[in-house]
């Protein structure tokens, strides 16, 4: 087993200065996420803008692989499309059950290819994979919750 | 480290105990030897135990009770026969005061069912804030069930039972107290005697988690002076899928079943049944047979070694690891940091480092430790820690072996650059 290969100097710099750490204001979906069996913990908030991630922030407790796994999360889907997001997760989670064999697209993972050496170790699997579904959980509810009040707009204009 | 090297001293022959787990001489990854410190979570099987499970299956396989051919005689003579064993090792006066179950978290919940039954709003149960969360929750539940109130005892800064309030808390409304003897993630031993004397004086029964007690503390029910007793197999050498619930013969047959199912009835019919009594009355279904059969060698197996000797080397190994974490930097011991009183196991945070990435670094070296909050996130939180990496030990651990725990950490801190 190679330490080299899962902590990568990357992972190391998001662990120790995590990007878009600390929870802003405003937004419009908080999710608090947890691994029962090691106790990792994550708070997330998003904020979109139509189908547009506008902004991720996060508090999370946890290990090294975790947080900077978050860490790298933000980087990848903030700016974007809430599909394109969900595209990277998609790859990143291929990535992740790969168990080593597959080559990692660093056009769409960027700083998430230092993640392939996870995939060696299979109980740290679920630690980069915290931040990932904290996030596809409150972008989900968020497009739920905007659609429903764009739906509730709408009534509220045509009973106007 | 060389001066507490100088000083430890065990009963035990420890290069023939390990003779006995041939897990134990495994190479793991990158050809380290294995250093296993996870006896806490689970301990390693000697081959006597192994053998008397092999030789089960092979020979003398069949149903117990219900089956009336030879084989189902000879397994059942090997099931009630562990009964006896077990009955032998920890003191208890009556055999039929033992019973089988899957785990000692299947023996706290056919507790909290049968015994928190009687709850009513006003009265009270309590714990500990250092319990594991399988004597934490079925009294969550039951409680909830039931309108009863659930209370705990506190910590201490230095990890015991914090009894300034004991009087109060144990009080007339009381009428179970349930604790940990061993806590699984401190290491305290917790004066469980007093207790339930304590307990008794206000007429309040006494449970005890004993899952870390019997596995490396010499044990007699009858001296102990609780009235229900629960551990488990797999943490005594012997192996997984059996526990065992011990309880005063009287009080177990007064309470009411807990599974319904084969074995456990005296008549039934389709108007309603009665109850066999204890302790098949708590053993519905084909009970774990081979594993009854491993336990039973286990505790033989403990027994021809002596509990006391255990103990004895339990005791010099956690005074030779708590000196050599010492003098770990930026390691901070959770709980007791010195031998009184101190179970085999030590939980420990290390500046700047998360418990799981200590537990994997180790790992590349053949070091197993746990790391996570070992199903004790209250006691976790009260150390204002999210969790911490636990190092146990066994009959069969060495110094050589706490050594390379110390070097590994030595590793660690490298390694994450915080030295």
């Amino acid at each position: 087993m190679q330490l080299d290969s899962l902590y990568q100097e990357i992972i190391l710099d998001h662990y120790r200065a995590p990007h878009h750490a600390g929870l802003a204001d405003p937004y419009d979906v908080e999710v608090h996420h947890v691994n029962p069996s090691c106790g990792d913990e994550v708070t997330l908030r998003v904020e979109l803008d139509g189908d547009k991630v506008t902004g991720v922030t996060h508090e999370s407790v946890g290990c090294s692989i975790s947080q900077a796994a978050t860490s790298v999360m933000t980087d990848l889907v903030i700016g974007k499309p809430v599909a394109e997001g969900m595209a990277t997760y998609e790859k990143f989670l291929e990535l992740m059950q790969s168990r080593g064999n597959v080559e990692p697209d660093e056009e769409v993972l960027e700083d998430g290819v230092a993640f392939a050496g996870v995939a060696q170790f299979p109980a740290r699997v679920k630690c980069a994979l915290l931040g990932w579904s904290a996030w596809r959980d409150a972008t989900a509810r968020a497009l739920a919750q905007n659609e429903s009040q764009d739906a509730a707009q709408h009534e509220g204009v045509s009973n106007a | 480290m060389t001066d507490a090297r100088t000083t430890f001293s065990s009963p035990l022959d420890l290069q023939s105990v390990r003779a006995d787990f041939p897990i134990l001489s495994r190479e793991l990854a990158g050809g380290h030897p294995l250093v296993y410190l996870d006896s806490a979570n689970s301990s390693q099987k000697p081959r006597q135990v192994v053998q008397a499970i092999e030789d089960h299956y092979l020979k003398h396989n069949a149903n117990v009770a219900r089956a009336m051919h030879q084989l189902g005689a000879e397994a059942t003579t090997a099931y009630e026969g562990a009964r006896d064993k077990v009955a032998a090792f920890i003191g208890a006066p009556d055999r039929n005061e033992i019973i089988f179950t899957k785990n000692i978290s299947e023996a706290l919940n056919l507790v909290a069912h049968t015994v928190g039954n009687t709850l009513k709003p006003g009265d009270e149960v309590v714990i500990s804030e250092m319990e594991h969360h399988s004597n934490i929750v079925p009294w969550q539940m039951v409680c909830e069930r039931t309108g009863a109130t659930l209370r705990w005892f506190g910590v201490t800064d230095d990890g015991r039972l914090d009894l300034s309030a004991v009087d109060e808390l144990i009080n007339e409304r009381t009428k179970i107290v349930s604790l940990t003897w061993v806590s699984n993630a401190l290491g305290t031993i917790n004066p469980i005697k007093e207790l339930a004397a304590k307990a008794h004086a206000v007429g309040a029964l006494m449970v005890v988690d004993a899952a870390q007690a019997v596995p490396q503390i010499p044990v007699n029910v009858a001296e102990l002076g609780a009235d229900l007793v629960g551990f488990t197999g797999h943490k005594v050498v012997g192996p997984t899928g059996i526990g065992v619930l011990w309880g005063r013969y009287d009080l177990l047959a007064s309470l009411p079943p807990f599974l319904g199912g084969g074995e456990m009835i005296e008549v039934v019919r389709m108007t309603g049944s009665t109850y066999a009594p204890p302790p098949a009355r708590f053993e519905a279904g084909t009970p774990p047979i081979a594993q009854a059969v491993g336990l039973g060698a286990a505790v033989d197996y403990l027994s021809g070694i002596g509990m006391d000797k255990i103990a004895a080397h339990e005791h010099a190994i956690v005074e030779y690891a708590l000196e050599g974490l010492k003098t770990v930097p930026g390691l901070t011991i959770l709980g007791p940091t010195d031998a009184t009183d101190h179970g085999g196991a030590i939980s420990f945070a290390l500046d700047g480092v998360h418990p799981h990435d200590v537990s994997t670094v180790l790992d590349t070296r053949g070091i197993a430790v746990r790391a996570g909050h070992h199903c004790a996130r209250p006691v976790h939180e009260r150390f204002g820690m999210q969790s911490s990496t636990r190092a146990s030990f066994y009959l069969y651990t060495t110094p050589e072996e706490i050594d390379a725990l110390v070097d590994g950490l030595g590793f660690v801190r490298k390694f994450f650059k915080v030295d």
